[in-house]
């Protein structure tokens, strides 16, 4: 790894009275905060746990693509916007949507095809949005949506307004026209917008290296002059201080960033992959890093929380995911299609 | 701003419309391969870059997908793009762009969000472009919900239609012909109609004759020779593929009995076989013939001149169809 994160990647958990020494300006996270960034991520992997008991119940309709392992990279990520930046994902997309901020209830309510749900049921798990808090989309062809985040970034260098847009997409991205697109013409048009790949190390069902010829996918933005960085993803306040770098120099108009988060996805590529092709060590190890795991001990290890918060944090959510999961369980469909654009907010 | 009577070519009405458009409204932004400083390779956009400056006619790079994508994002924010794609067929390029994200993204969201993109396309054969370079690519797009489709045949309505197009809250595909951007509305013809559906531009009791474009043009220019032959067509504009305004056909089967539809392109999976299945389902009683679809045939389009010729839609080959219908 290099740039800042190589020095604040993996010792959060080592050094409990070691003073934060990530990048001064990130330096304020409050303890409010952080415990809150913990509480996020718990949240999104509970719904997706939910998800997961949900479609082998056989409520959850076609397939679904979880990101339970990806929680830091959608939290620390989100967490370096403010309102009225905008963010774009992909189909395994509800931790990014969660971690903008999306009612976990409209969440589940779109997945289960719910007339609550944030796209009234149309979209279901591959589409969620929420564009009332710049969750503008989820893609469901792979890369289609890194043209449009340039495009969004577009919009809002038209504006003047010093706001940002901001794409999640994964490695397997990397390899489809659109990715090349949208790097070449956000970098010529300085676009503020910040590219921020969820690597986890398969394109679907197969691994990286059999597709990609370069190992550091950061390297690709060198192509595109464009500013890169490698972060560990698993670490949430890693990625937080790398996006919000990369945030703002968007908002000083100093152009995209391409951020690289190393992860992992503890599940297959979607519901009818149960991932056998990894071997057993590999998924030890990264199960070993889990990032609320790391997250909630380091946050314990720097008194941030109580010890016994971490667990009873994720009780509670359990709790709360599991009285929410009933109600939208039992909720109506819709019954009728809505006219084009009946109802357009914005 | 009214356009009847005025005798612009094709090219100075679509120019007019955008120049109009960014003017009346300060969202309306164009982007495209060569559409700023060189003012567009059919000449279409010269001079909007020194009216409206850089930062609203934007050049791109050859990034069809950067285009679309590029104009999808910026409307999502409330600006309304108007994007070209420089030669229809590029629109392949950026198929997934516009089929499966620009078409659907308002209804995949719930409709949170209106997607008031128009993309410009010079579209149609007739120039010796040959294969890749002279399709009527509007076909490609017939079937699919969530886009409107608009083919202009005149100067006056391309004026009124790509102004209606640029304020739509839906994205609009807005196909040019370039074999008639040096055509003006010169043939005495209705200069001006409204914004939505079908025209009828010449009316007539015996037989009628549905096209689009440069096709409309040739049956245009048939119909002295239909009139010498006795026959009295009556002869529809589409104007707008998606939504497609058959009622107007089916009225006007009503009244003649007879259908032709004239269309650029190979006949399978057109709208000229939409066009005729409708009226054979709602219109069967009504029919005194089989309905008749003269399209181009099943091959690619070829370059040397005769055979583009043959390949095209031609006054000729109206005469041909229309006599066989009415003889039937």
């Amino acid at each position: 790894m290099t740039g800042p994160a190589a020095t604040n990647g993996n010792d959060a958990g080592e050094s409990g009275t070691e003073p934060d020494h990530r990048l001064p300006a990130r330096a304020g996270l409050t303890s409010a905060q952080l415990s809150s960034m913990l509480t996020d991520m718990i949240m999104i992997r509970e719904i997706e746990n939910e998800v997961e008991r949900l479609y082998s119940r056989g409520l959850v309709r076609g397939s679904t693509h979880l990101c339970q392992g990806q929680e830091a990279v959608a939290v620390g990520a989100c967490r370096a916007l403010r309102a009225g930046d905008t963010m774009t994902c992909t189909y395994r997309g509800h931790g990014a949507v969660l971690a903008l901020g999306a009612a976990p209830e409209k969440v589940l309510g779109e997945i289960l095809g719910k007339e609550m749900g944030l796209c009234r049921g149309l979209g279901g798990s591959m589409h969620l949005a929420d564009v009332e808090r710049g969750a503008m989309g989820a893609f469901a062809i792979v890369g289609a949506h890194l043209p449009i985040a340039a495009g969004l970034a577009w919009g809002h260098q038209l504006r003047g307004s010093a706001e940002v847009s901001l794409t999640f997409f994964g490695d397997g991205s990397t390899n489809i026209g659109g990715f090349h697109e949208a790097m070449n013409l956000a970098s010529v048009w300085r676009l503020p917008v910040v590219f921020v790949c969820e690597n986890n190390l398969y394109g679907e069902y197969t691994p990286i290296a059999v597709t990609t010829p370069v190992e550091r996918l950061a390297d690709r933005a060198r192509a595109y002059r464009m500013h890169s960085v490698q972060v560990d993803g698993n670490d949430v306040r890693a990625v937080y201080d790398i996006c919000a770098d990369a945030v703002d120099r968007a908002r000083q108009g100093a152009g995209p960033t391409f951020v690289e988060a190393l992860t992992y996805r503890q599940r297959g590529h979607s519901r009818s992959d149960p991932g056998t092709y990894r071997p057993a060590q590999e998924v030890e190890q990264w199960l070993a890093r889990d990032p609320i795991d790391l997250f909630g001990a380091a946050l314990v290890a720097e008194r941030v929380v109580p010890p016994e918060w971490p667990d009873s944090e994720r009780q509670r959510i359990i709790g709360v995911v599991r009285q929410m999961s009933e109600e939208v369980v039992a909720a109506p469909e819709p019954k009728t299609v809505p006219a084009p654009f009946e109802g357009v907010l914005a | 701003m009214s356009t009847a009577g005025r005798s612009w070519t094709y090219r100075d009405a679509i120019r007019s419309a955008l120049a109009d458009e960014m003017r009346s409204d300060p969202a309306v932004l164009l982007l495209g391969e060569d559409v700023a400083a060189a003012g567009g390779v059919f000449k279409v956009t010269n001079g909007l870059l020194e009216e409206f400056g850089p930062v609203r006619v934007r050049d791109t790079p050859i990034s069809e997908q950067a285009i679309i994508g590029g104009a999808m994002g910026a409307a999502m924010l409330g600006w309304k793009p108007v994007a070209e794609i420089m030669f229809a067929d590029f629109a392949g390029v950026a198929y997934d762009q516009i089929a499966n994200q620009l078409a659907k993204h308002s209804f995949l969201t719930g409709m949170q969000v209106s997607m008031p993109v128009t993309i410009r396309l010079a579209n149609g054969a007739g120039l010796g472009f040959a294969g890749q370079h002279s399709q009527a690519v509007e076909n490609w797009f017939i079937g699919e919900p969530g886009l409107k489709i608009c083919v202009p045949s005149f100067a006056a309505d391309a004026y009124t239609l790509l102004r209606q197009a640029i304020q739509d809250p839906s994205p609009v595909l807005f196909f040019e012909h370039k074999g008639l951007y040096p055509r003006r509305d010169d043939e005495g013809l209705p200069a001006v109609a409204g914004p939505h559906g079908a025209v009828v531009v010449r009316p007539g009791g015996d037989v009628t004759i549905v096209a689009t474009q440069a096709a409309l043009r040739c049956v245009v220019e048939a119909r002295p020779e239909l009139e010498r032959l006795g026959v009295d067509a009556e002869i529809i504009d589409l104007r707008w593929l998606r939504p497609l305004d058959i009622d107007a056909v089916l009225k006007s089967v009503v009244k003649t009995s007879r259908l032709l539809c004239v269309q650029e392109g190979e006949a399978m999976g057109g709208w000229g076989e939409h066009v005729v299945t409708e009226v054979v389902r709602s219109g069967f009683g009504y029919l005194d013939a089989p309905p008749t679809l003269l399209a181009s045939p099943s091959v690619p389009l070829p370059y040397a001149g005769g055979l583009e010729k043959r390949w095209m839609p031609s006054a000729e080959k109206v005469v041909t169809a229309v006599q066989a219908l009415v003889q039937w």
